[in-house]
């Protein structure tokens, strides 16, 4: 399996190589679809040129990386590319690792499940061959490293990569099972964009599933457990904003960093929905508002966390899906993290509802953001409606795909348990429905 | 009063008379016009220094006594019990332009001998400095004062230096005294106190277009504060100059326009001219040469340049009358000097044009690195008003005047790019100095809605790279305070330097947009602060009775002079939102939220089941009435 993972990764690099020695390395860096101020790699040379002028890069408004980024490119802003690069690999090869450890952990399940003869007797078409899993690992790299959303993200040089990278790190080190390693990873994650912090309830359900701790508050070891992550986890958060406290002697890159994440006061258009919200908001309602949408992404873990107990990594998947639409300014690198999983649950297309019309919806949109952009900013023949229109059905799209996977997803589990050909209490062939 | 005090002036003059030598006067004969040339501009002040302590008592004297005025009124000094404790001097400049323009520059100087600011006097009793801007000053511990109000644009490249610069639209910048501690909440109530003296939008002044420039705007007047901390620096460039500012404006001279130069400023002409500029400018000052004691000094100047050319079919004439509408008819009464001043420096011989009525008065000046030649009217001698009482100046050209000194420094800027996602701010400084370097100061504050990427800056000079010696860069915060930069820039002789930064246009809020917000933003001006190498010697002699116009900026350095050169406002186009569908479009995205939130709540709360149609409505009824019945019901 080596052998073509490497392949996969020299393409992926010969084609970002490529790229970032072409002339649309520029016109791509600029685009809005694929960075925001908080990921631009222009801002992020114009804090290193601030720092040089002896001014702190957060005294201003330009620039909303971490001290810990500032860390990283005050050695490496001469071979970003390759940063870029191998963060992207990284990305790829820890995506790879994780669903290979996930799928092997799904067949044990399965076996197990079938050896005890849990499964009723018309679900064995629904069952998952090793024959059809092999490659599956494989797709999710490629899905990762050759999407053009995770290219466009890498040759404009969007520190989104490397939040991915971290991310995708830290799933691996989960599914892993190194609990410690887990917590550093999520804290750092967290650290870097917050939003990670919804994170947290599936790791711990992965762990306390993996070793056999029932999900019960009663329980003094789940206590025990989750006491001893929620320490890793908050222990190296402290560690980690002390060390960037530490690094530039003042805490002016809390409100710079998080106060600009969370009160999004930067409404440079991008693919969220922030943006022309807010720009059209009436005063007195943004605070509520602002409140509302940032719970948005919160709001889901403890309810999905209950509903997916079972299963913590495809909750993972949910949450990173929930964040990528919700967060306040989102780029298409975030966009690709999540659809990176989408072959990991290629067993699950019989049951998805409107594949069809959610990639139509996607491959238009993708299309059409820079033609409308190009309208309203350039031709100056349409106005910020035409793009805003885009945006939304972007996000209708996202939501809609999520929405089907994570009825597919049940589903299944619900044929796994009840049969897949249910009947009426007639005889005649059921249909299935939510109630 | 009048008769006494005159009547004692006549007693000196008639007792000193034999002791007054001609060559005392502070303006010449034109008979001796080699010996005017000789005299340099300290040379004359010496003695009109002298005159300077009792100027009130000239202006009594000279309708009615022909005086010769220096050393008699050195004695009736002595005489004199209390020399009164302010002056006023009026004086207009009228420069004819290469370009066939008419430059005119009118300035007003109030001298106050008092000090608002010292700890526990309370001064209530005013004369001629208006009392409006004494009890501003006095509550706001100002320390000095600059305000500025322009229409239209000063074109240096035609029109050489301007007497006294300003930015178009609004400039306001104080120095505070060092004992205010909340220096922002006083600059806040000061704007709002000046925008209802000087009927204009300085309100509009806030944390988001104020700057503390560190190194370009030190203060003119006495002191040598240097911490910028209690400096406030402001222009509004769509400030909208008009008739509403003049008014105020005119109403703090001691004559108001009822008498002496101010009757000429009729509205009217003024605003129907190319170039307006009103300013005020307030600063401490010494009182002699020694600087023994200080005085508040109040300069109000007008500049105004018009186009008589195009109105005048083509022909070069002017006069007071065709500018202004008016003629003048007498000195303000209470000023102690009141002089018009016509440049003829290109016109030694008479040959190029012919100003009538003829002055037997020149007068030299040192004025931005040039020495110049002025006819001088003095208002306050009846002979200047000649016969018919009243003083109409007209000047013919009869050639072609040749061209103009180019002037040494001169800046401009563009905004370059297209589209309204980024774009670059070029600023371009001439040095035309043939063969001298110098350094100049540029500043340049930047709304924050341009946010400017500063590791896009580059200077270059004769296609080379300059790298500017010293660099103050504060960047923007978000709807709080504006960028501002400064550099210290070596200009090459005879060179142009090109500076250019990039930056990234923001989309505001909806209610952030001024109204048209289609016609874009303005920025403000950038300013480029320089000392000049003159091409003669500067005079540094600090001294009371230099004209006006030459004593704005202090010199301290006989080899250059300083100039402040201000660009062109930038108008630049920001991405706007639909201004029209604020409801629309928060009723379309919590539309998209709740579909999200709809289909997840739906997924997390219902289950799976089997649906089982439920039975048509007549089954139903049969059913209930087979319970009824206690009948079996139906399947």
């Amino acid at each position: 399996m080596a052998a073509p993972l490497t392949l996969l990764l020299i393409v992926a690099v010969t084609i970002r190589a490529v790229l970032f020695r072409s002339s649309l390395a520029e016109i791509i860096s600029e685009r809005v679809e694929v960075v925001s101020p908080l990921n631009a790699w222009k801002r992020v040379v114009e804090g290193l040129a601030l720092l040089d002028l002896g001014v702190s890069p957060y005294s201003g408004d330009v620039f909303h990386e971490t001290p810990f980024m500032i860390y990283l490119f005050h050695f490496t802003v001469d071979y970003a590319e390759i940063v870029f690069m191998i963060a992207d690999g990284i990305t790829a090869v820890a995506l790879y690792l994780s669903v290979q450890i996930y799928n092997k952990d799904v067949f044990r399940k399965q076996k197990y499940a079938l050896e005890s003869d849990r499964y009723p007797a018309d679900c064995l078409e629904l069952l998952r061959s090793p024959k059809e899993m092999f490659y599956i690992p494989l797709k999710v790299a490629m899905f990762y490293l050759l999407n053009p959303f995770t290219i466009l993200s890498c040759v404009a040089k969007s520190t989104c990569g490397l939040n991915n990278a971290i991310i995708a790190l830290f799933i691996f080190c989960t599914l892993k099972g190194s609990a410690l390693l887990s917590g550093i990873l999520l804290a750092l994650a967290t650290y870097q964009s917050i939003y990670p912090l919804t994170l947290f309830a599936p790791a711990l359900l992965f762990f306390l599933q993996r070793l056999y701790i029932p999900v019960n508050p009663r329980r003094s070891s789940f206590w025990f457990f989750t006491l001893q992550y929620a320490f890793i986890y908050v222990g190296s958060l402290v560690v980690i904003t002390g060390l960037s406290f530490f690094l530039l002697g003042s805490w002016d890159f809390m409100p710079s960093v998080y106060g600009f994440i969370l009160s999004v006061p930067d409404l440079t258009p991008n693919i969220g929905l922030f943006w022309y919200f807010f720009a059209e908001m009436f005063e007195h309602f943004r605070l509520f508002f602002s409140c509302v949408f940032q719970i948005n992404v919160f709001f889901y873990t403890i309810p999905l966390s209950i509903k997916l107990k079972e299963h913590p990594v495809f909750l993972i998947f949910m949450q990173i899906a929930i964040i990528s639409i919700f967060k306040s300014y989102p780029t298409v690198g975030d966009v690709a993290l999540y659809m990176a999983f989408l072959p990991a649950w290629s067993h699950l297309y019989r049951f998805l509802r409107n594949i069809f019309l959610v990639s139509c919806v996607l491959l238009a949109c993708s299309a059409l953001f820079p033609v409308l952009w190009h309208l309203w900013i350039y031709a100056g023949s349409a106005n910020s409606n035409f793009y805003y229109a885009i945006t939304l059905l972007f996000n209708f799209g996202q939501i809609l795909l999520v929405s089907d996977y994570f009825y597919a997803y049940l589903r299944r589990e619900h044929h796994l348990t009840h049969g897949l050909y249910l009947q009426k209490k007639d005889g005649t062939e059921a249909t299935l429905v939510l109630k | 009063m009048a008769a006494h005090r005159s009547g004692l002036s006549l007693v000196c003059i008639l007792f000193f008379s034999s002791l007054a030598h001609p060559s005392n006067c502070d303006t010449l004969e034109k008979a001796n016009d080699n010996k005017a040339e000789k005299l340099s501009i300290s040379e004359v002040n010496t003695n009109g220094g002298v005159a300077g302590e009792d100027l009130n008592e000239r202006q009594w004297l000279s309708t009615d006594v022909e005086v010769d005025k220096s050393d008699g009124s050195k004695n009736s000094e002595t005489l004199t019990p209390a020399p009164a404790k302010d002056q006023f001097q009026e004086e207009l400049v009228i420069r004819p332009l290469h370009s066939g323009d008419i430059y005119a520059s009118f300035q007003f100087r109030t001298l106050w001998d008092t000090d608002f600011l010292r700890e526990g006097q309370k001064v209530s009793h005013y004369r001629l400095f208006p009392k409006s801007l004494g009890q501003v000053l006095s509550k706001f511990s100002v320390r000095e004062l600059h305000i500025s109000f322009t229409q239209g644009f000063w074109r240096t490249m035609q029109w050489g230096q301007p007497f006294i610069p300003s930015p178009p639209g609004a400039e306001l910048w104080v120095w505070f005294h060092d004992t205010v501690s909340d220096v922002d909440g006083n600059w806040k109530e000061l704007t709002n106190v000046l925008s209802g003296i000087f009927c204009a939008s300085l309100n509009f002044i806030d944390l988001t277009n104020t700057v503390q420039p560190s190194a370009s705007f030190k203060p003119l007047g006495l002191g040598n504060a240097t911490d910028h901390r209690f400096l406030r620096y402001a222009t509004l460039p769509r400030e909208i100059v008009c008739t509403e500012n003049l008014t105020p404006w005119k109403k703090l001279l001691p004559c108001g326009s009822k008498a002496g130069l101010a009757v000429l400023l009729k509205s009217e002409k003024l605003f129907h001219s190319s170039f307006h500029s009103q300013a005020v400018h307030i600063r401490p000052v010494c009182q002699d040469e020694r600087c023994t004691s200080k005085a508040w000094e109040l300069r109000q100047t007008l500049n105004v340049v018009f186009d008589l050319y195009t109105s005048g079919q083509g022909k070069k004439e002017w006069s007071l009358f065709k500018m202004f509408s008016r003629t003048l008819t007498e000195a303000c009464p209470l000023a102690s000097s009141s002089k018009v001043y016509v440049d003829i420096t290109d016109n030694p011989e008479g040959e190029l044009f012919e100003l009538s009525p003829a002055t037997p008065l020149l007068s030299q000046a040192v004025v931005l690195g040039d020495r110049r030649t002025y006819s001088v009217f003095d208002l306050s001698r009846a002979e200047t008003f000649g016969q018919l009482r009243s003083l109409n100046l007209l000047l013919r050209w009869k050639g072609d005047s040749g061209d103009m000194l180019r002037p040494l420094l001169h800046a401009e800027r563009y905004v370059a790019g297209f589209g309204l996602q980024t774009g670059e701010i070029h600023t371009v400084i001439y040095n035309n100095h043939p063969y001298r370097a110098f350094p100049v100061l540029l500043m340049d504050s930047v709304p924050w809605y341009l946010q400017l990427y500063i590791h896009t800056l580059t200077v270059t000079s004769k296609s080379r790279d300059n790298k500017p010696s010293y660099i103050q860069y504060q960047p923007a915060k978000d709807r709080h305070r504006p960028h501002l930069l400064e550099m210290l820039i070596q200009l090459p002789p005879h060179s142009m330097t090109e500076v250019t930064v990039q930056f990234e246009r923001a989309l505001l809020k909806w209610t952030e947009y001024t109204p048209d917000p289609n016609h874009g933003f303005y920025v403000g001006s950038s300013v480029v602060s320089a000392l000049v190498p003159s091409m003669v010697a500067m005079s540094t002699n600090f001294t009371q009775d230099q004209p006006l116009f030459s004593s704005f900026v202090p010199v301290k350095e006989e080899s250059s002079y300083f100039v402040r050169v201000y660009t062109e406002p930038l108008l630049v186009n920001l991405p706007t939102p639909d201004f029209s569908m604020p409801y629309n479009v928060i009723c379309l995205t919590c539309t998209v939220v709740a579909v999200g939130y709809g289909s997840f709540y739906n997924l997390l709360t219902r289950t799976f089941q089997v649906d089982e149609p439920s039975p048509p409505l007549s089954k139903r009824l049969a059913n209930l009435i087979r319970r009824m019945r206690g009948v079996p019901l139906l399947a």
